[in-house]
């Protein structure tokens, strides 16, 4: 270590680095975009495999006989369900009393912060049944959890059939050691976030629930079904959960061990797994699959009724039956002995999951990138930040030239003052907050005075908060009475790129994908913004790079990625009501996603962008 | 304060004393008194005797009532000679002088209303000895040597341990007849004379370990607290100092067949013969819940009570589940429930019995039991009055020609709802995250207008700090204020908390007590080998005199004369209830044990790279360098040196 202690050495480093600068950050990201991309590569990947032992050599049989009987009970709930339009809490309790089930129910009511158009709820108020089976001489302290949503229309009626019919089954069976509860949930979401709440007594988001009466200990694991139609073609596997949160690797590997075994087919991300990694397309059909895994952690959004397990410290996953035009078509009873075979193995675990990762991407269901892995793509991207700082710094702390006459420029001499560094970051700040609260505050003033929606009205009142956030610049300069200085804008560039650096690094520890991204758009921005590069070309380019168009950007690539290409009104649709899911999302269920744009990256984007406008 | 914990430890021990008396004894004592109606009838025709019986009801009722005052001593008197049976070599009351010990076994059969079938063992032993005059006591017949040895030797005063394996499902399955919290419970009563409570504690727990096959020897002194009020004595004797009592339990234990061979080793029959053979480990542990349990306690000699002898009592409980075992159908027999069937009593036993409840079922219209049985008991169980059918094993005409007793109980209606436990607890744990937590201990009371008050105890490990000042007890929405509390702060890897608490629980509500804590960070050897799987803390333990449910009816529509029904009389009016709520199971933060490699790398990493730089700058010295001179003025320099004038 003598670079530290030998000042010359230490001169010749810096030299160098604030020399080659501007090339090494241009290396840096193509290096990390590059890395990032071959993670995809299988040869660079990892094969999964089961780390806990107890799930690993345990043999099990999967002899659940009654799949026509599950489907049977169905159509029955589907009945009843019309019926009753709605949940059938009466049916569902006696069914479930008849099959042997302590049961109980929970009531819930939830008004929502603004409608939510595209499920079309308000003010939501629901019932939630859940039997639970008593394992036979065990002492209530574990369970486990199979859940299946109970949907308006025609979904998921098989869903439930399915779980009362391996209620019927498991009932009879001696081999069970923690207790099982088989939970339907009204209004997906909403009626797991009750149920959850009321389970471990805490209340996050406002919500009213009854309190629930029976209990089977601390829940080990979930799996959550849904389940369409009678015949499958294939199963698919979520795991992204809330703030992109993901369970246990090895209930993943369980979910794949058990396709195998059963010979279903099985997907993640919709995408089937090819063989063919060496060819082009091969290689490309796993950067999509990755890249939908990459977005869907980014949204931070739970994709499936498992998502609010995991705050809890739960490993859940949603498993979806999916029917598309193929040949090959799956039974109900071969999905019954899937889950049978899971929950027996489930079942075996002496401790909870945490053999396997917690953190990691799939690019298909058979491979895994782990984290140590993935952290260096974001490493080089962030690793820019700090070079950028470094130089700045070196600029600033080095003697500032002289001029001709041998006199220093007073001016230039003089440190900025404090005031000219912290007034635009208070400001971004408070636009940041107007971002964050005064869409919903505003709804209602603003449905009276325009003719729209509320939803339409939060997502508006989100946008033009957005937009005027972009007139700061001015009124910044406004409040400053000299102008800016030269050293001003340096200082407060440095200070804005290792504020940056922070929140990104924060950021891809909890959420790796969202760092990720953000990362990809705000590195460049950060990196050459100056007061004195052409006004109008990089006004564009940093709008184009804000956190905003980064999300209308990955609306459609999210399409793209999904074969469903929409047009640009469409999509702009869609991503209207994307911002208003995210808000929702926050309100109702905890999500951090939008908390973190508004209050903390936008007004970090907004500080260089009064970078750009310097005076 | 401390007058007040006398005045309450003192009331709760007569509780606690009385309600034991009425609960263990009440089947007996009215048995004695059906026995009585019967010699009053004077009616020698077993043919008749059954009809008889069921026109006699009332009056046995009323006999029944009358006779509950009577004191345990009696009861072995009325057991050895209640038989109305041509049997009389059996137990004849005979001239010669009483043996000194004695020998009871019975089966109680009771079918639950959700169609379980529950199972009770009771084997008594009762020997007139003095284990604590100073005589050796070295020649033992019936009672156990193991067990004898172990009460003079370590002074012990009162024993009772039980091996639990399930929860008991108080909302499906109603009370108990011997409550237990899952895993293994022990509690001891020392004889006042021991000085060193805590050594001989100690040693007790590792003999009675290796005696019943069991981790007892896990019990030290973070897991062992000294309720003050919670558990009395429930033998004779006025010592009521809870210096000399010790209580635990380990809720992980794990009971099998190693437990139930050395249990059944102590009974004199073994499994060879009598109500032993149904005890078939595969069938035992092919339900949904089994208990055992041994309770030594002194007890009254005869009515003047002078001397003492000793009772010993080993029970098992099993509920046979009707969806595993009953293979769905609601029928169940001996044959079925343990896949034998009874020949024999124990030749050793003064009587042996099996009583199945047919309380729900007067009529037998919801279930019929053949073969039917002449003999009819009732009894005052856990306060309600229920009705027996009784099959006495000593006679040989029980068994019939086939020379096998197979009791079969078919239900023809699956209809009828139970009556709603008058007290139930659950307990769970709150909130999430692996800071900070919340015991929530739910208590309720189910009856309609009667406010009761029960003895909460807690005991929690050391490693979850419990916040005492956020301690509420409310029900109804209003705070609750215990009138007793007795807490005991934990020490770290010394001794758990202890809190104990007397409520009152209002009529119908429900009653929340909740504590918050925080998740102590363990030593890296302190972790169990599966810290993942997390931490127990043992069942809270609720005791509690519970108002009886015949007392409950006071628009009594039965035919008893309208004198006797005014006024609700003492004994019945409540019974003693002890409730266990679940064990919890408690994630701790843990380290990742996996990764010692890892952070082994990381560390020296850090070692090496932080503290060598670091020292290195500051033991260095800085010295400013001077600039080398060029070459003209080096030669210069040589030259004036040769000249001895001093360099440039």
């Amino acid at each position: 270590m003598g670079l530290l202690s030998d000042p010359n050495r230490r001169r010749a480093l810096i030299s160098l680095l604030t020399r080659l600068n501007a090339p090494i950050c241009v290396v840096c990201y193509m290096a990390g975009v590059a890395w990032f991309m071959g993670l995809a590569f299988e040869p660079f990947t990892l094969r999964t495999y089961m780390s806990e032992n107890a799930m690993g050599s345990t043999m099990v049989e999967e002899r659940f006989p009654a799949g026509e009987k599950a489907l049977a009970t169905g159509r029955e709930f589907a009945a009843h369900k019309k019926k009753a339009g709605g949940m059938p809490v009466d049916w569902l309790v006696k069914t479930m009393q008849s099959r042997g089930l302590e049961v109980f129910t929970q009531r819930f009511s939830r008004t929502l912060p603004f409608p939510d158009e595209n499920k079309e709820r308000y003010m939501v108020k629901g019932t939630n049944v859940y039997g639970i089976l008593r394992a036979p001489r065990a002492s209530r302290t574990e369970a486990l959890v199979l859940s299946a949503p109970c949907t308006p229309g025609d979904n998921n009626n098989q869903a439930v059939g399915l779980l009362l019919g391996l209620a019927q089954y498991f009932r009879s069976q001696v081999f069970w050691a923690k207790d099982i509860i088989f939970l339907v949930n009204e209004h997906d979401l909403i009626g797991m976030q009750a149920w959850l709440e009321g389970y471990h007594h805490t209340n996050t988001t406002g919500m009213d629930w009854s309190p629930l009466q029976g209990r089977g200990g601390s829940i080990q694991a979930a799996l959550s079904l849904e389940l369409s139609s009678d015949v499958i073609t294939s199963l698919d596997l979520v795991l992204e959960g809330l703030n992109g949160q993901l369970p246990n690797l090895d209930l993943a590997n369980l979910f794949y061990a058990f396709c195998q075994k059963i010979g279903v087919l099985c997907t993640t991300q919709g995408k089937l797994q090819r063989n063919d990694w060496d060819s082009v397309s091969g290689y490309s059909h796993a950067v999509q699959t990755m890249m939908l895994m990459v977005l869907k952690q980014a949204s931070g959004r739970s994709w499936g009724d498992h998502g609010l397990f995991l705050r809890y410290h739960i490993e859940a996953a949603t498993i979806k039956g999916i029917n598309s035009f193929r040949q090959y078509k799956t039974d109900i009873t071969t999905i019954g002995r899937l889950m049978e075979g899971m929950y027996r193995k489930l079942n075996n675990l002496l401790e909870r999951l945490h053999q396997s990762y917690f953190f990691y991407l799939m690019p298909s269901l058979s491979h895994f990138v782990s984290i140590g892995y993935y952290m260096p793509a974001f490493g080089l991207l962030a690793i820019i930040l700090l070079l950028r700082a470094l130089d700045l710094w070196v600029q600033l702390t080095a003697p500032p030239p002289r001029t001709e006459d041998g006199v220093v420029d007073p001016e230039q001499m003089s440190s900025p003052g404090v005031l000219s560094v912290l007034t635009p970051l208070v400001i971004s700040h408070l636009t940041g907050v107007a971002l964050y609260t005064l869409p919903i505050r505003f709804q209602e003033m603003a449905v009276e005075h325009f003719p729209v929606s509320e939803t339409e009205a939060v997502v508006l009142t989100a946008i033009a908060v957005y937009t005027a956030g972009l007139a700061l610049p001015h009124n910044t300069n406004r409040l400053l009475s000299g102008g800016g200085t030269e050293q001003g804008w340096k200082v407060l560039k440095l200070v804005a790129v290792l504020y940056l650096a922070v929140l990104l690094g924060c950021t891809a520890l909890i959420n790796f994908s969202l760092g990720f991204i953000l990362a990809i758009t705000l590195v460049p921005v950060a990196a050459f913004v100056t007061p004195h590069v052409p006004k109008f070309l990089s006004a564009f380019i940093m709008i184009v790079l804000s956190p905003a168009c980064t999300l209308l950007f990955s609306v459609f690539f999210f399409q793209e990625l999904q074969e469903m290409p929409i047009s640009f009104l469409d999509g702009w649709m869609l991503y209207l009501s994307v911002i208003s899911q995210g808000i929702l999302d926050h309100c109702l269920y905890g999500s951090l996603v939008y908390p973190l744009i508004a209050l903390l990256v936008y007004p970090c984007w907004l500080i260089f962008w009064n970078i750009l406008f310097w005076k | 304060m401390a007058a007040h914990s006398c005045s309450y430890s003192a009331l709760l021990l007569i509780i606690c004393s009385v309600s034991v008396f009425i609960v263990a004894d009440s089947q007996d004592t009215t048995l004695s008194g059906g026995h009585h109606a019967a010699a009053v009838e004077d009616n020698p025709q077993a043919a008749t005797e059954a009809a008889e019986k069921t026109s006699e009801q009332p009056a046995v009722e009323e006999r029944s009532w009358e006779a509950t005052e009577v004191e345990e001593a009696t009861l072995h008197e009325a057991a050895a000679d209640k038989q109305d049976t041509p049997a009389p070599e059996t137990e004849a009351p005979s001239p010669v002088p009483q043996p000194k010990d004695d020998f009871q076994e019975e089966l109680v059969i009771r079918p639950l209303h959700s169609g379980d079938i529950y199972a009770s063992f009771q084997f008594r032993t009762l020997w007139e000895t003095d284990f604590m005059s100073g005589n050796k006591v070295s020649h033992y017949r019936l009672f156990p040597k193991s067990l004898g040895q172990v009460i003079s030797k370590f002074s012990v005063r009162e024993l009772h341990i039980s091996f639990t394996q399930g929860y008991w499902r108080t909302m499906q399955w109603g009370q108990p007849f011997q409550p237990a919290p899952p895993g293994a419970e022990l509690w001891v009563w020392f004889q006042d004379s021991v000085t060193d409570v805590d050594g001989t504690w100690k040693e007790l727990t590792n003999v009675l370990s290796g005696i019943f096959c069991a981790s007892l020897n896990f019990i030290d002194s973070t897991n062992t607290v000294q309720p003050s009020a919670s558990f009395k004595p429930l033998g004779i004797g006025n010592v009521t100092d809870h210096r000399f009592l010790r209580y635990a339990t380990l809720p992980r234990e794990i009971v099998c067949t190693e437990n139930l061979t050395p249990w059944k080793k102590l009974l004199p029959c073994g499994s060879k013969a009598g109500l032993t053979v149904l005890l078939k480990s595969e069938k035992l542990f092919h339900s949904s819940f089994h208990s055992q349990a041994v309770h030594i306690r002194p007890v009254c000699q005869d009515w003047q009570c002078k001397t003492t002898s000793w009772e010993l009592r080993q029970t098992l409980n099993v509920v046979f589940d009707l969806h595993t075992s009953g293979q769905g159908k609601r029928e169940w027999s001996l044959f079925k429930m343990f896949s034998r069937t009874l020949t024999e009593a124990c030749p050793l036993a003064s009587s042996s019995k099996i009583y199945i409840d047919i309380t729900d079922d007067p009529q037998g219209e919801l279930f019929e039991l053949s073969p039917a049985t002449p003999l009819l008991s009732q009894a005052m169980v856990l306060g309600d009055r229920r009705t027996f059918s009784v099959y006495d094993l000593t006679q040989p005409l029980t068994f019939g020609t086939v020379r096998s007793l197979n009791p079969l109980i078919r239900w023809k209606s699956s209809e009828g709802d139970m009556l709603r436990p008058l007290l139930h607890a659950e307990r769970y744990v709150a909130g999430y995250g692996l800071q900070t937590g919340e015991i929530h201990t739910l208590m309720y009371n189910n009856h309609p207008y009667r406010s009761f008050p029960v003895l909460l105890l807690d005991t929690v490990p050391w490693y979850l700090r419990l916040y005492i000042h956020t301690l509420t007890v409310t029900s109804k929405g209003k705070d609750n204020k215990p009138s007793y509390i007795h807490y005991q702060p934990s020490k770290d890897r010394l001794r758990p908390h202890l809190l104990e608490m007397l409520v009152q629980l209002p009529p119908n509500s429900v009653t929340e007590v909740t504590v918050q804590f925080e998740r102590a960070l363990l030593k890296w050897t302190e972790y169990t080998p599966d810290p993942n799987h997390g931490f127990y803390v043992g069942s809270s333990v609720i005791s509690s005199l519970v108002p009886s449910i015949v007392a409950m009816d006071t628009n009594i529509t039965m035919d008893r004369p309208l004198f006797s029904s005014f006024f609700p009389c003492k004994e019945e009016s409540s019974f003693f209830v002890r409730v266990y709520t679940e064990p919890l199971l408690v994630n701790l933060p843990t380290p990742d044990f996996s990764m010692p490699y890892n952070v082994i790398c990381l560390t020296c990493t850090v070692v090496a790279v932080g503290y060598g730089s670091l020292y290195n700058l500051l033991t260095r010295s800085f010295q400013i360098e001077e600039p080398s001179p060029g070459l003209a003025k080096r030669l210069a320099n040589i030259i004036r040196r040769m000249r001895g004038v001093p360099p440039l």
